[in-house]
């Protein structure tokens, strides 16, 4: 190396960075640099004009001092006259002090500009390569609108320096990046592809980084790049090492551009070519078989740059998801790196198995892996890493190994961090309600999570438990016998005493049989914590002994003792005092029979999807969790089913599950006690109700349905046998029994809708009383309007009527409408309930765009909760016309030519509803050979994603 | 008039989008911004061009976004941005991770999930030489990024020290910009880098 001449004799700025580093105190190096930037200040205003050392010295300054933090707000004018200079040395200093410190003032803009344009122009590659680091360190739009232009000619002109072609490369790159519609695609961008065969390494590798942006930005355009980036791989991959010279980094063959190739090939789906695939497959083998042979070299630059290039590989074969073989391979490779002596290569490898765990080819062999990531969790020192063992285990957890799982992580919870404990014990109660094949076990299981980690579970995994319980017979006494054992303890948690006090005032007369737990003895086990609980448990304590007072009369009068005691009736908290007054009061008033209606067990719950989960989301981020489970239900995080409270008919006592938005019972309120004693726990139900969809309706004891509608059709069974068949179209007969055929004709408009209901009589007799409405869920209410304009009662035998239902969709929904009719027919009343097909993709408008839009967009809507998937067995002949005419009917634009592969289908749309519009992009790629389909939904909103792939999934 | 509106909405969610360094904000307006690019996109029944690409500006995503140095006093030694962020922002993500990183044991491994991005991060005597890479990147490579430019300082200053990096912090850059351009690698060969760099030199002395 030459003798560096640091510095090239500036002494200046030698003697002021040693003056700022004697500095003693912060201050005296504030006064310092105070006194440079004075100094600095009259040199620049001076009136003598100052030489280019001068001014390159003082720049220097400034710049030294900004990157001590300070910030810096002159010196732009002289950077931008050096960078003008014809010194390179001056030249150089300019482009770093505009680099580092950008500032858009236009004026200056326009002189850097042109400073850069002369120096591209000068066919002097030093000078080239500065003007081009700029534009690329720099980056700003208004670079781009001078130089987009330009810097394509200069990639691919044939005289240009092999080191000016990288970094006009790259620097188109950063471009790109900011300002995709400067950069023109064009004649350029076949010859950009071509540099993958350069001679120059150097200039492969940066035009591969270029390519992949570029690729992912219009792939059509970069087709070709495949069989080049394949090629040019598999020469690396099987070249000695010394082949490649300098770009052999300790004895691996250069991995950067390797890795680079393998992240190009990412961007498309698998070759279709035959034999270049099979020529990639190699390519992936080798790189396999490579990690197995003995290490080259003992440095960790070896078997780091080795196992970069592995790891990518593998993230391709994951990518490609087709190859089973390579699959497992990978999967057992990472599983040697488990118990690796290098913690990185650990970390590495417990996160990548967590995507091969999603793989329906690899999650077995994934599992095989258990004890391992277990020992991990165990033993690992550094708690990232066991972090993403905790990750692992949640990814691989199925049926038949989740007792295991759950038992280690309850038990690593003991010691785990606090950082990630909330974390754990959201995701140990999932896994448990989700895998429970007997639900003693799930009870358990969150007893325990309360043991050990009480202050970390939060309420939703508390309510849900309760939740669970009480819709299970089966469970009941198991729980309230379990829950009074752990009451036992000398030193509960809270969260205990809150469940506890739940589960005993509903089911603890299952357990009073038993002398050791005689309705005496449960009552002053719960009162015995009493005293120690914060006020909401008291409160809710306080409504487990209303409860107890009807379950075991012979406790009342202690229980009245209690309520009585001045600590209650004039406890200084108005809601306990107020609970206290009031189930005083009920219980001394009220007879057996009202106090046993008043205070009966809760009904059911309605299923929903564990609010566990959303929570888990919520905290992870988007992005974080592995999808674990195919068919998740949707979660709705929405305010709009808060008018769900509004109910007016208070006549029917079960409906009050509906009306307290609140466990807090309402001063003013005509018998606030009842209320309060009928939602005891706190607001468990009802945020649970207000917070999340319910399912759509699967039994006639789920409360929904039986309010919801009138009594004569609840206890019709709905049809819904032509539903799925109108996902795709919008007219033809969706009922026909004996007597009856009902036909719709529907239109659709941004989010309104119009269906023509046609009811033939097929009898020859008159139908009578004619009648038919609409009904929806309380959910669906808030979600969609529908109104149906009335309809003769008198239909004659042979004769069709016509009856009108508009439509107004106001959010994304999930379930269907109900369309109830009556009439008589010879005597007889009959029934009949169809489901409506108003599905939410009614509401789509197509929307074209062309293949750089789409996978733009594609890509940004790349969160893993906004894509759905599913993978599914095609039920008809897979005929290409007839799934382009089911796409087209779905509602979506079909986009030809945008999929590299020209099987595949890809549609664009956007659904319209009163609220919002939420843009989706669909694609399906076929598989003639395994008769299956992929179908992947993106939209914004999780719950379509989820909606629209559960409709047209079902389609195929 | 009314398409008009559309389209003020669309830009207060871009200032919004630009301004709010919230990772959990962002995605959510993200999510806002892109329904808000279909409307509009449909009100004017084509894409608009500058829409476009302001959106895409928000949404391409970089490999590396940016790489320090700093000593184990926790002062920062060189700094290289590849992403566009305001000072204020880019001194808040520097004491954050400053903090972390010096925070960590030495046999800790060399990642760790910051924010949406990954770090990694190498000691090398006194000085911790960090780059944040986004989820997908490969992260030993990046690790061998870090090592390569430090081989190249190396060689180049004949056994590099911290005061090397100090007294001659322009040089640090101008190696690092033949190596790195725009967070890729753009010269991965040691030979072809230094030779880049001698050659500058040798023109300083004309």
């Amino acid at each position: 190396m030459p003798t560096v001449s640091k510095g090239d004799g500036m002494r200046g700025l030698a003697v002021f960075i040693s003056d700022i580093r004697n500095c003693k105190s912060k201050e005296a190096e504030i006064k310092r640099i105070n006194k440079e930037l004075a100094n600095i200040r009259s040199k620049f205003k001076g009136d003598k004009a100052l030489d280019g050392y001068s001014k390159k010295k003082y720049v220097c300054k400034l710049l030294f001092i900004f990157l001590l933090g300070h910030d810096i707000d002159f010196g732009h004018m002289e950077a931008v006259n050096l960078l003008s200079s014809n010194k390179y040395t001056e030249k150089q200093i300019g482009y770093l002090f505009i680099s580092v410190l950008v500032n858009s003032n236009s004026d200056l803009i326009r002189l850097i500009n042109n400073g850069i344009k002369n120096d591209l122009a000068s066919r002097n590659p030093t000078f080239m390569n500065l003007a081009l680091h700029c534009i690329a360190n720099v980056g700003s739009r208004e670079m781009a609108e001078a130089f987009a232009f330009e810097i394509p000619s200069i990639l691919v002109a044939g005289d240009t320096m092999d080191s000016v072609k990288q970094s006009a490369a790259l620097c188109l790159l950063r471009l790109n990046r900011t300002s995709p519609d400067l950069v023109p695609m064009g004649e350029w961008t076949a010859r950009v592809v071509h540099l993958l065969n350069d001679q120059h390494l150097g200039v492969v590798t940066a035009a591969t980084s270029l390519i992949t942006t570029l690729a992912q930005k219009s792939p059509d355009d970069f087709k070709t790049s495949i069989s080049l980036a394949v090629a040019r791989l598999s020469r690396i991959v099987t070249s000695a090492s010394i082949d490649l010279q300098d770009y052999t980094y300790y004895f691996v063959a250069a991995p950067w551009l390797s890795v680079k190739l393998l992240r190009l090939l990412q961007c498309y789906p698998p070759p279709e070519d035959a034999a270049l695939r099979s020529r990639l497959t190699e390519c992936l083998e080798t790189i396999l078989n490579k990690a197995q042979e003995p290490p080259k070299s003992k440095k960790v630059q070896h078997s780091n740059a080795k196992n970069a290039v592995l790891f990518e590989a593998i993230s391709l074969i994951i990518h490609h998801d087709s190859e089973p073989t390579l699959l497992v391979r990978a999967c057992n490779q990472l599983g040697q790196f488990l118990q690796h002596r290098e913690t990185n290569l650990r970390y590495l490898a417990l996160e990548s198995m967590c995507t091969l765990a999603s793989s329906e080819f690899s999650h077995e062999a994934v599992k095989t892996h258990i004890d391992t990531v277990i020992n991990a969790l165990k033993t690992e020192r550094d708690v990232s890493v066991r972090q993403r063992a905790v990750d692992l285990l949640y990814a691989m957890c199925d049926r038949s190994n989740a007792k295991q799982i759950v038992a280690e992580m309850l038990s690593y919870l003991e010691t785990a961090d606090y950082s990630i404990r909330e974390e754990i014990v959201l995701k140990v109660a999932i896994l448990a309600e989700k895998y429970a094949v007997d639900y003693t076990w799930y009870v358990d299981t969150i007893l325990n999570l309360i043991r050990v980690a009480g202050d970390y579970v939060s309420e939703e995994v508390w309510y849900r438990v309760i939740q669970i319980v009480i819709n299970r017979d089966d469970v009941q006494g198991y729980a309230a016998k379990t829950v009074f054992e752990a009451l036992q303890a000398p030193a509960c948690h809270e969260n205990l005493v809150k469940v506890g006090g739940y589960i005993l005032g509903e089911f603890g007369n299952l357990i009073a049989g038993d002398s050791r737990s005689s309705p005496l003895v449960q009552f002053n086990l719960l009162h015995s914590k009493f005293h120690l609980c914060s006020v909401p448990t008291r409160a809710l304590l306080l409504s487990a002994y209303i409860k107890f007072i009807n379950l075991f009369p012979e406790v009342k009068a202690t229980i009245q003792d209690v309520l009585r005691s001045d600590s209650q009736l004039r406890n200084a908290d108005v809601e306990l005092q107020q609970r206290a007054v009031e189930y005083l009061k009920l219980s001394c008033i009220a007879s057996t029979d009202i106090l046993a209606t008043v205070l009966e067990e809760m009904p059911p719950f309605p299923e929903r999807e564990s609010s566990i989960l959303a929570k888990l989301k919520k905290k992870k981020g988007p992005g974080k969790l592995p999808d674990i489970d195919d068919n998740r239900r949707n979660v709705n995080g929405s305010s709009e089913h808060s008018e769900n409270t509004d109910t007016t008919s208070k006549s029917s006592p079960s409906l009050l599950e509906d009306l307290l938005p609140t466990d807090r019972p309402r001063p003013s309120s005509c018998s606030p006690a009842i209320l309060a004693a009928r939602t005891m726990a706190s607001a468990h139900p009802f945020t649970d109700i207000l917070n999340l969809n319910s399912t759509p309706s699967t039994g006639p004891n789920l409360l929904v349905d039986v309010f919801s509608d009138s009594s004569t059709s609840a206890s019709v069974d709905v049809s819904e046998d032509n539903f799925s068949r109108f996902v795709c179209k919008n007219n033809g007969v969706i009922y026909e029994n004996q007597l009856l055929q009902i036909g719709l004709k529907s239109e659709y408009r941004q989010n309104l809708g119009r269906i023509y209901v046609f009811y033939g009589n097929k009898t020859s007799t008159q139908f009578l009383s004619f009648s038919s409405f609409v009904t929806t869920s309380d959910i669906l209410k808030s979600q969609l309007n529908v109104h149906a304009k009335t309809v003769d009662p008198v239909i004659e035998g042979g004769a069709q009527v016509q009856q009108i239902l508009n439509i107004e969709c106001v959010s994304d929904f999930i379930d269907a409408p109900v369309l109830n009719i009556q009439f008589r027919y010879g005597g007889t009343l009959q029934n009949i309930a169809v489901k409506l097909p108003v599905m939410l993709n009614k509401f789509f408008q197509p929307t074209e765009m062309t293949s750089q839009d789409f996978f733009q967009r594609w890509k940004q809507l790349g969160a893993p909760q906004q894509e759905v998937q599913k993978i599914f067995k095609a039920q008809h002949p897979m005929d290409t016309d007839v799934t382009k005419a089911k796409i087209l009917g779905f509602g979506v634009a079909l986009l030809d030519g945008v999929d590299p592969n020209p099987a595949n289908f890809v549609g664009a749309g956007v659904i319209h509803t009163k609220s919002t519009q939420v843009g989706c992009l669909l694609r399906l790629e076929p598989n003639a050979q395994a008769q299956m389909y992929r179908l992947t939904l993106r939209t914004s909103r999780e719950s379509v994603s989820q909606r629209l792939c559960e409709l047209l999934g079902e389609q195929f | 008039m009314h398409f008009l509106y559309p389209m003020c909405c669309f830009n207060s969610l871009l200032n919004l989008t630009c301004q709010n360094q919230n990772n959990y904000i962002q995605d959510h307006l993200k999510s806002a911004l892109f329904d808000a690019f279909c409307l509009t996109a449909d009100v004017f029944n084509r894409p608009l061009c500058s829409l476009i690409s302001l959106f895409f500006h928000f949404f391409s995503s970089f490999q590396m976004q940016f790489m320090l140095l700093f000593s184990r006093q926790g002062k920062l030694r060189l700094q290289k941005w590849y992403v566009p962020l305001s000072d204020k922002e880019k001194k808040k993500i520097t004491r954050e991770l400053v903090q972390t990183v010096l925070a960590r044991k030495p046999k800790m491994c060399s990642f760790l999930e910051w924010r949406d991005l990954k770090i990694v991060y190498k000691r090398y005597a006194s000085l911790y030489f960090c780059c944040a890479i986004e989820d997908q990147d490969n992260e030993l490579i990046t690790l061998e990024i870090i090592h390569r430019y430090v081989e190249l300082l190396d060689k180049y200053f004949g056994s590099v020290c911290e005061l090397d990096i100090i007294f001659n912090f322009e040089k640090a850059y101008f190696i690092l910009d033949e190596f790195l351009l725009g967070g890729e690698a753009q010269e991965t060969s040691k030979k072809n880098v230094l030779k880049a760099i001698e050659q500058a030199d040798l023109l300083q002395e004309v």
